[in-house]
């Protein structure tokens, strides 16, 4: 059966369960399946949430890993895991936490979700996960002016011109609509064979990754990015 | 080139069909939206808004003919203040920019947006101003002038107008100088009569649609008068005359 894997992705509080839980109710209105789950770092309050949603989820936690490896690291399993269930639409919420990485990967549909209320180089600031994504969702658009959402959705075209720009509002439900009908014509996710991240993660194995907790030079080992070549001065 | 917008029925809040066959709104014309509070008034306006295609809660289908010039249907909504930070100045050039090589506006400077928001604001506003400083008249004056002047929009939905300490009239006036498509979410009667049509929703439907009468031309002469009265008692009050 074909499957469409959907990632959402975005800054904390940008409104992706919101944006996730108004769109299970299109999924379940055009009598489709879904799977959903919910990666976050130590703990989430979301699970009574995704409960009412009525779709088989699971609550994954990164814990002492980065959630964004995390999530790459278990998305062949999870796209198994939607599969199993039979559901048409994985949707995967990620963590929103560093603007390092996108978890977008060539054959998944990435969602990007953004704060219509956060300032104006908010977009940039997001870097890959902005970059690569297919639909960039703005959200709260209700809080905002005409001119506003205008500029907004510019500034994020002039930054990803291949991405389809969606407005809503997941208190009213406003922009879902347009939201469900972009993924319909999305396609499903095929050769998973040669499936890759469509943006390298961070090159950072050091001591910290590993559970180092001291600070200073002499803790640390692999690879180490420093802002001053001299120490600083002082040392 | 806007033609029409046609709205095919959809279902009201009990799952009822609603009561018509369609609702067809041209551009060059006002429809008034009226109906108790909780009726559904803002999901029709939400349904034009997303192009619903029996994929609302609604269920309504709604059918452009022509063009909607950069798909774009501009949204006035009750908000009273800007998010950005930035001065107005700054702002309306932000705003233009965003139809950068639209020959349409490729004359018209900050100032000329500026003078259309002082048309309407009782208070001036500066260039120079910070958009959080202005007072929910004045952001409601340039949210005006921005759609009015500068946003491509061939359809205007505007939530209740009359709530903005604005010159109701000249907004108006002013929104409506493109031959745009224009509705309105209202409660107040002379705005009513303002618009050609009013369309009643009641329990999540559209009850009916009427055409304004002369009977209600007469009741409109009268209300404008009540209303140029109020208005002019107001300028009064502010300017601290005597109210007579």
């Amino acid at each position: 059966m074909e499957q469409k894997v959907i990632i959402f992705c975005g800054a904390a509080s940008a409104g992706k369960t919101g944006v996730i839980s108004r769109l299970t109710n299109s999924i379940r209105q055009s009598g489709e399946t879904a799977a959903l789950c919910k990666i976050d770092c130590l703990k989430t309050g979301d699970a009574s949430l995704y409960d009412k949603l009525g779709f088989p989820y699971t609550i994954a936690l990164s814990e002492d890993v980065c959630p964004d490896h995390f999530l790459v690291s278990n998305l062949q399993e999870l796209i198994n895991w939607g599969a199993g269930l039979n559901a048409r639409y994985l949707l995967i919420e990620t963590a929103g936490l560093c603007h390092r990485c996108s978890p977008a990967t060539k054959h998944t549909i990435s969602v990007c979700v953004i704060d219509a209320t956060a300032s104006l180089s908010a977009p940039e600031k997001l870097g890959p996960m902005l970059l690569t994504a297919d639909i960039v969702a703005i959200t709260k658009i209700d809080l905002v002016s005409q001119a506003e959402r205008e500029i907004i959705a510019y500034n994020i075209r002039q930054l990803n011109p291949g991405a389809t720009v969606v407005c809503a509002d997941c208190v009213s439900g406003y922009g879902i609509a347009i939201l469900w009908r972009e993924i319909l014509v999305m396609p499903a996710y095929t050769a998973d064979a040669d499936d890759r991240l469509r943006h390298t993660m961070p090159a950072a194995v050091c001591s910290y990754c590993i559970g180092e907790r001291r600070i200073g030079v002499k803790y640390q080992q692999g690879v180490v990015k420093k802002i001053f070549a001299d120490g600083g001065g002082l040392c | 080139m806007l033609n029409s917008i046609t709205i095919f029925p959809g279902i009201d809040k009990d799952g009822a069909r609603e009561p018509f066959e369609r609702v067809i709104l041209r551009p060059r014309e006002i429809y008034a939206i009226v109906g108790n509070t909780g009726s559904g008034k803002s999901r029709f306006i939400s349904d034009i808004e997303q192009i619903a295609d029996s994929d609302t809660v609604t269920k309504r289908r709604v059918v452009v003919d022509g063009a909607l010039d950069n798909g774009s249907i501009a949204f006035l909504g009750q908000s009273m203040r800007f998010v950005l930070d930035c001065t107005v100045e700054e702002f309306i050039r932000l705003h233009q920019r965003c139809y950068n090589g639209d020959e349409r506006i490729a004359g018209c400077t900050a100032r000329s947006v500026l003078e259309a928001a002082n048309s309407i604001a009782s208070e001036r506003l500066y260039p120079g101003a910070l958009l959080g400083s202005l007072s929910g008249g004045q952001s409601r004056a340039l949210m005006i002038a921005g759609i009015s002047v500068i946003s491509n929009s061939r359809v205007v939905l505007i939530d209740e107008i009359e709530n903005a300490g604005i010159d109701k009239s000249r907004a108006l006036e002013l929104l409506m100088s493109r031959d745009k498509l224009v509705m309105i979410v209202t409660h107040d009667p002379h705005t009513a009569l303002i618009a050609d049509k009013r369309i009643v929703i009641r329990n999540g439907a559209v009850k009916n649609v009427l055409d304004t009468t002369e009977t209600e031309r007469e009741s409109y002469a009268r209300l404008d008068a009540a209303y140029r009265l109020i208005t002019n008692m107001q300028f009064k009050l502010r300017n601290g005359e005597e109210l007579c």
